[in-house]
């Protein structure tokens, strides 16, 4: 679904990203893991979008069986074509209720009836935001708040759902509610991109590994391969 | 350039005392020389410069975005010709309400007068900084504003120090060339000092990042507040000037308008250029006299040509220059196709638009040719135009908005005249001219 | 001070107030979403009293109104395509300067074509025909601004808080880049902005046009001041603060000089006292939130 060749990504003098080749195939749960500062945002932003000095080869083959490469694409347009992201830092509206936080993640779609069962499908998979439809985002918690970006994710009915750092700042029984999440949603056919400082959480769910170090992929694998990887277990796994 | 200028004070020094020299030389050819008009003109430069270098210097060098220029002009017009009125002229001025007992004895001699005004300005500058100095980019700006306002409202009220509406007449024109161009030279000289010492390198600190600046212990109010007061006073010194140099002034003449142009001045010379003020001073002091002549009815017909051959001349160029650029622009845009029709439609337009300039200066240069040659170009036509006032202010909106969107830094940008970087280019200058003989 | 004075000026305060309201809804949306002060918007407003004074010499008077509206709207658009979205990206104090620039531009312009001669505009007498309730006499027109400055206030606030583009606009002003995640176009939503607040401006020029019926290139120039102030006051950047500020300023204006008519010459500086006393308690407004200094 989607291939990064050769991916360079600098901002200003700093050349954060350094010839990434990666690949996500439908139906997966692939997962970049590294430490803070190894480049691993930059990748997603610059697929979302979001990032100027991109060059390399980021191609993208959606629901209409087009190939296209999205390196200078405008982000309306990567989301139009069924990519959406959840970003680092949940980034929800604070003073939009929980309600238009998830309208608005469906605001490149018409399709109302469609957007509302949309909705009820997200409240169901997180009850606590139906509690709290009403509220104004800055006045939930930070587990409820990655929820909320999840859910605002999804509303956009993406083929391809990237979650940056969804552990980030949440005690270890959200995380595990949110793996949890992930999963059910990769068993009902959502292929997904995960960016994990967590490493054990993150390979313990995925199909697909890499690893990134300084802007570069030093190691790839499967979830469960790498989980038992002795280089990754000292690195990011606490020996 | 490679490697920084090389620095020879003794020779710095010499060249600035040469330049001074041939300033004043060619002063007094001018004072000899020129008729009332263009003396005036050349009066209106020196102001001129003086109130933009002081613009500039507020906003330039310490970040602080002043809209409020007018109102210290009208304080230092005001108390300066509060000074320079002989006592006598103020019985007779003051219609609305005698004036206020103590001013109408005070006399002093112009010096005092300017200085006063200056003061004053600063002072006032001082009292509206404590409040605002808090306030982002934006927001000062409007403040100011409000402030200079509210110094317009003040005057026009208080008939008993200003004559209010009415506004004062007959002042004194002590503020001839050399009274200009001195003032000009102390603006220049205390500006420049004060931004090539410690406290220049603490504003442009405080500009380029002020939290920053406040991090490493530097008291950022303080600073900008010290500049905006300096600012501040040679804005009086210039409105002191001005109101000698034109005689009567009123509340009303203080108004946006006038820092508008003093702010348009700013721009074109360069925001961080202080050489930049200067010459943009004199630039746009003799366009807007020049630029009169559309206000004015006019004949075209090629014969104008033969007779002003300036006025041909210069539109040749700006039809080139803007063909040029249109047709640079249309090229641009050839690169990267529009789908919509709005695109389209812009892009037709740009191709238009340079098709036409380069029409026009064809013409131009064809008729400047024919008329350099003695022959008369055929066939001949006669369109009259009429005179439009306000044309002027139109196309100096215009102006501003070109120079903001296509060339932000201006003339010059931020860079600064300074005697090292004259004598290097003159040295590479005769170096290539040298080996180019070879 | 007699109460039937008191309550005509207090008519007299509401009319002004809504007018200035109208206004400073243009200058809080375009701040909410762009951090950007539009210094040309008080001369839309003289851009919409223009056109409903040559639209109402040829057309019937709604249709000229929706015209003028239509037309100084459409303006307000044009005017960020041109001035303001090239600099998006560019130093804010350029964006304030080309500003500057279309303002100077606007008026002067007016000036060449419309000349400076005040142009009578139309006033339907029933308007102006006063109304005598008691000892009371107010003009229909008292009873009327603010009526329609209401509606056009509470359209507003139904298109900000019940549309998906009012959602796209209240998600632009605190979060652009994550608005973009959302598939937003933040061009059309900015035009759209800029759409909405023209069309407010051109109705308060309308009828102020009719109120005050001598028009010239240079009547936006006070009045958007002060609007702007009162946006300020308000707590800039909240549709809610630019009404209050717009009401609270109108009165302050018309009740100052009614109870101290000797204050009349000083009508003008109100404003701007106004908003020192504002900047200096209350930076962020009346109904202002706090904004904290990220470093």
């Amino acid at each position: 679904m989607l291939e990064l060749k050769d991916l360079h990504v600098r901002y200003g003098g700093i050349h954060a990203v350094q010839g990434v080749n990666m690949k996500v195939n439908k139906g997966d749960i692939v997962t970049l893991i590294g430490a803070n500062g190894a480049g691993k945002s930059s990748i997603v932003r610059s697929i979302a979008g979001l990032v100027r000095g991109v060059s390399g080869e980021m191609l993208y083959t959606g629901r209409d069986g087009e190939t296209i490469n999205l390196v200078g694409s405008m982000p309306e347009k990567i989301v139009k074509k069924g990519i959406a992201l959840s970003p680092e830092g949940r980034r929800i509206l604070p003073h939009l209720t929980v309600a238009e936080n998830l309208t608005l993640g469906a605001y490149s779609r018409v399709d109302k009836k469609a957007i509302e069962e949309d909705r009820q499908w997200v409240y169901s998979l997180f009850p606590r935001l139906q509690e709290r439809h009403w509220q104004k985002g800055g006045t939930l918690s930070g587990g409820e708040q990655q929820m909320l970006a999840v859910g605002r994710a999804l509303m956009s009915r993406p083929d391809l759902l990237m979650l940056d750092e969804p552990s980030l700042g949440l005690a270890p029984i959200l995380v595990e509610e949110i793996s949890a999440i992930i999963k059910a949603l990769n068993a009902d056919g959502q292929t997904i991109l995960l960016i994990e400082q967590n490493a054990y959480a993150a390979l313990s769910i995925a199909n697909r590994a890499y690893v990134l170090e300084v802007g570069a992929i030093v190691l790839e694998g499967s979830g469960q391969g790498l989980l038992h990887n002795p280089q990754v277990k000292e690195a990011y796994l606490g020996g | 350039m490679t490697g920084p200028l090389k620095h020879n004070a003794v020779r710095n020094s010499l060249s600035t005392l040469a330049f001074l020299v041939a300033g004043y030389l060619a002063l007094s050819w001018a004072e000899a020389n020129f008729d009332g008009y263009q003396t005036q003109l050349l009066n209106l430069v020196a102001i001129n410069a003086i109130l933009a270098v002081s613009l500039n210097f507020i906003y330039g060098f310490s970040g602080m975005f002043s809209l409020g220029h007018a109102g210290f002009m009208a304080i230092g017009a005001y108390v300066s010709a509060l000074c320079i009125l002989p006592p006598a002229q103020k019985e007779l001025l003051w219609l609305l309400e005698p004036i206020y007992g103590p001013l109408a004895a005070l006399e002093t001699p112009f010096v005092v007068s300017v200085l006063l005004g200056g003061l004053a300005a600063a002072a006032t500058s001082l009292l509206i900084a404590l409040p605002v100095m808090r306030l982002g980019g934006d927001y000062l700006g409007i403040a100011t504003l409000g402030f200079a306002e509210i110094i317009r409202v003040l005057f026009t009220n208080l008939a008993y120090l200003t004559n209010g509406a009415i506004g004062l007449r007959g002042i004194p024109s002590y503020a001839g060339i050399w009274w200009n161009y001195g003032w000009l030279a102390v603006t220049l000289f205390v500006v420049l000092s004060m931004l090539k010492s410690n406290f220049g390198n603490v504003l442009k600190s405080i500009r380029d990042d002020e939290i920053a600046a406040g991090a490493m212990g530097i008291n950022t109010s303080g600073y900008r507040t010290m500049a905006f007061c300096l600012g501040g006073f040679f804005a009086g010194v210039g409105g002191a000037l001005m109101g000698s140099l034109v005689t009567t002034i009123e509340p009303k003449m203080f108004n946006f308008q006038l820092t508008f142009n003093i702010l348009l001045i700013v721009v074109a010379g360069g925001l961080g250029s202080i050489t930049g003020s200067v010459v943009g001073a004199a630039a746009i002091t003799l366009l807007l006299e020049w630029l009169r002549i559309v206000e004015a009815p006019l004949t075209l017909n090629f014969a104008l040509a033969a007779d002003d051959p300036q006025l041909c001349a210069a539109a040749l160029a700006v039809c080139l220059a803007s063909g040029v650029f249109w047709l640079r622009k249309w090229r641009r845009g050839a690169r990267r196709p529009a789908a919509a029709l709005a695109g389209r439609l812009i892009r037709g337009l740009t191709l238009a638009l340079a098709l036409t300039a380069l029409a026009l200066a064809l013409t131009l240069a064809l008729a400047l040719a024919l008329a350099f040659l003695g022959l008369e170009m055929f066939p001949d036509f006669t369109l009259d135009v009429p005179g439009i006032p306000g044309m002027r202010m139109v196309i100096f909106s215009v102006a501003l908005m070109c120079i903001i969107l296509f060339r932000r830094e201006g003339l010059l940008g931020v860079r600064e005249f300074s005697w090292d970087g004259f004598y290097d280019r003159l040295g590479r200058l005769a170096r290539r001219l040298g080996s180019g003989g070879r | 001070m007699t109460s039937d004075l008191f309550i005509q000026n207090l008519f007299n305060a509401l009319t002004v107030g809504s007018l200035y309201a109208l206004i400073a809804i243009g200058y809080s949306m375009v701040y909410g979403i762009l951090r950007f002060i539009n210094f040309a918007h008080g001369d839309i407003f003289m851009v919409g009293a223009y056109f409903i004074f040559f639209a109402a010499a040829h057309l019937p008077w709604p249709l000229a109104a929706a015209v003028a509206i239509g037309g100084a709207s459409l303006m307000g658009i044009i005017v960020d395509r041109v001035a303001y979205r090239p600099l998006r990206e560019a130093p804010r104090i350029s964006a304030l300067i080309s500003a500057i620039g279309v303002s100077f531009l606007l008026e002067n312009l007016g000036l060449v074509v419309f000349t400076g001669l005040p142009r009578p505009a139309v006033q339907p007498q029933w308007m102006v025909d006063p109304i005598t309730l008691g000892s009371i006499r107010i003009l229909p027109l008292s009873f009327l601004v603010p009526a329609v400055t209401a509606i056009l206030v509470l359209g507003l606030l139904w298109i900000v808080y019940r549309t998906r583009p009012g959602l796209a606009m209240r998600s632009i002003s605190r979060d652009i880049e994550t608005t973009r995640l959302m598939g937003v176009s933040i061009d059309r939503i900015i035009a759209m902005t800029f759409g909405l607040g023209s069309a407010l401006a051109a109705a308060a020029g309308i009828m102020w046009a009719i109120r005050y019926p001598q028009i010239h290139p240079f009547i936006g120039v006070m009045p958007g001041f002060k609007a702007f102030i009162a946006a300020v006051v308000g707590g800039i950047g909240s549709i809610h603060g630019a009404v209050l500020g717009g009401v609270l300023l109108g009165t302050v204006e018309i009740m100052a000089v009614a109870f101290y008519p000797s204050m009349s010459g000083y009508r003008d500086a109100f404003a701007f006292v106004l908003l020192i006393v504002i900047l200096l308690f209350k930076p962020t407004g009346l109904m202002g939130e706090k904004l904290e200094d990220k470093i």
